[in-house]
């Protein structure tokens, strides 16, 4: 656990960066820091391992002060991932990955070998170790960036924006890849994003900060999203926070039917009662057919393009389950925004 | 003006030799003058008040003509190959000095400070992020001066040293151009092959900087 108690960061220049800021990011859980730029997210975040240091207040990791220990020992201890990735361009790819291993004292072998491991972890190529970082798309050197800051198998991860210079289809990837990763390892993670729909998307609590280094919101991303405390907090979440609050929730409980017989459309399936398309005397339309673990969200978009409002749900291996109309998933849409304001 | 190729072949050990001594003489200073500009530009590099003191005190140092730093020497050293490491080491400084903090310069503050988040103390950094990266910048700077010492070690001559440049002196006095031409040819030759083992020397250490894609 982290946490922040009363810190204050004032710049030689008068400029205050973070004000009073009192904060817990619990263990194990991602915490994402937004706000606009200037708001005090990056210095909050680079406080943590010292790159910045408090004005006063005091910063607790694992219940020890931070500014009580070594400042590069500390460092060694917390993974830190930075935009852009901010690889040794001079260094191979394992021995990028190796950096903090060997800054600990393991021997060479020994910490290539882990580094080879974690290559594997983050979706690269052996092959891709032998690399520089320049040979490598940004996407995969982002990956390379993650993998270095596992590599010692640090309790707590610092994120700063590390996918904002990506493609959206990659993003999104790593994402998704970062979530994966979090399942397996429970990582104390602290996330600075400017992107909203990250934050939703990876944080278990998100933090909101306003210009002048001020935490205005921490909150999950449902009590976010259904119960933002100012205006301001409304402002970043956009227009389409109710649309995000779906996004969050799964397509598990609401209910589902056979499929229709003897109707304009038919569903079509192969033989191993795999969904393929909704077939009409004249025409087919394909379909995407839908996973319990997928949401809400994504539920009512295919429920808008099905011609029967019908979407159509299989288990893991495809296989078909049943249909849910329009209506079962607008009722159940409305239930998780009056349930996510009563719980907030 | 002919070249009298048996005088050539009478003197190949005096020629072997003055080429060893010349490059010797030149090596030395480039070594030496290496020695003095990293800790000089890491100072310079680091504390932006005494980057300016430094490198004018290098660019003053080398507008001084190399006849009179010899003359300036003499009390000290006196006619010795000492003397003459000492006044060409002083005119590398130029260079070296400028390269190196150009060189430290480049190295992007995203890879150091990286280097700093990952728990790298600021000597190791110098050491193993810094110096590296900076190496083709300091590297153009050492490839500079070697072929300047080289061709500077003949002045020497004035003091007694020299290497190759007792040739020219020789040549001139006798009236005989031999002397004078093979010198020239040697002291050309000396100094294309230096830059070319250094280039070769660069390309081992920045493997990095090979497979551009």
């Amino acid at each position: 656990m982290i946490q922040f108690d009363a810190v204050h960061k004032r710049f030689p220049n008068g400029t205050t960066a973070v004000h009073d800021l009192t904060l817990e990011m619990p263990e194990g859980g991602v915490t994402v820091l937004v706000g606009t730029s200037g708001c005090g997210k990056t210095t909050t975040l680079r406080m943590i391992n010292r790159m910045v240091e408090p004005t006063s207040g005091t910063i607790r990791v694992g219940g020890r002060d931070v500014t009580r220990q070594d400042a590069a020992e500390l460092r060694r201890s917390i993974g830190y991932v930075i935009q852009q990735a901010g690889l040794f361009p001079h260094r191979t790819v394992l021995d990028n990955i190796a950096t903090v291993p060997l800054l600990l004292g393991w021997n060479r072998k020994k910490a290539r070998a882990r580094a080879a491991e974690l290559l594997e972890t983050v979706g690269l190529t052996a092959d891709a170790g032998r690399r520089y970082p320049h040979q490598l798309s940004g996407g995969q050197q982002q990956r390379v960036g993650v993998a270095r800051a596992l590599a010692a198998d640090p309790p707590v991860l610092l994120m700063d924006e590390p996918f904002g210079a990506v493609d959206p289809v990659v993003r999104a990837q790593l994402q998704d890849e970062l979530l994966r990763l979090q399942q397996e390892l429970s990582k104390t993670i602290v996330f600075v994003t400017h992107d909203i729909d990250e934050a939703v998307r990876l944080g278990d609590q998100i933090a909101v900060f306003r210009t002048g280094g001020h935490l205005v919101q921490c909150a999950s991303p449902a009590e976010l999203l259904a119960r933002p405390a100012d205006d301001f907090v409304a402002d970043f979440l956009g227009a389409e926070r109710g649309l995000k609050l779906l996004s969050l929730k799964t397509l598990a409980d609401v209910p589902r039917g056979p499929a229709p017989e003897g109707g304009v459309w038919t569903l079509v399936l192969d033989e191993a009662n795999r969904p393929l398309h909704w077939a009409s005397k004249e025409t087919e339309i394909p379909l995407r057919p839908l996973k319990d673990t997928d949401s809400l969200l994504a539920a009512l978009d295919e429920s808008v393009a099905s011609p029967t409002g019908l979407i159509v749900r299989v288990d893991a291996d495809g296989v078909l389950t049943g249909v849910s109309s329009r209506d079962d998933i607008h009722e159940h849409a409305g239930r998780a925004h009056t349930q996510a304001r009563v719980a907030a | 003006m002919s070249v009298d190729w048996s005088w050539i072949g009478d003197h190949t050990d005096e020629l072997t030799s003055l080429t060893v001594s010349h490059l010797q003489a030149a090596l030395s200073a480039v070594f030496f003058g290496v020695l003095i500009s990293l800790p000089l530009a890491v100072i310079a590099h680091r504390i932006r008040p005494l980057r300016g003191l430094l490198l004018g005190i290098s660019n003053v140092l080398f507008t001084i003509p190399s006849i009179a730093i010899f003359v300036l020497l003499l009390p000290v050293s006196g006619l010795t190959r000492t003397t003459t490491v000492i006044g060409l080491t002083i005119y590398t400084l130029v260079v070296l000095l400028r390269n190196t903090v150009e060189g430290l310069d480049s190295v992007p503050a995203k890879t150091k400070e990286a280097a700093k988040a990952m728990g790298t103390r600021p000597l190791r950094t110098l050491l193993t992020v810094e110096f590296p990266l900076a190496l083709p910048v300091i590297m153009a700077g050492v490839r500079i001066a070697t072929v300047m010492s080289i061709s500077l070690v003949s002045v020497a001559t004035y003091i007694g040293d020299g290497g190759l440049g007792q040739l020219f002196t020789d040549g001139f006095q006798r009236n005989f151009p031999t002397p004078v031409i093979v010198g020239v040819v040697l002291t050309i030759l000396l100094a294309v092959v230096a830059d070319a083992l250094l280039v070769a020397l660069q390309y081992v250490l920045t493997p990095w900087r090979r497979r551009r894609t």
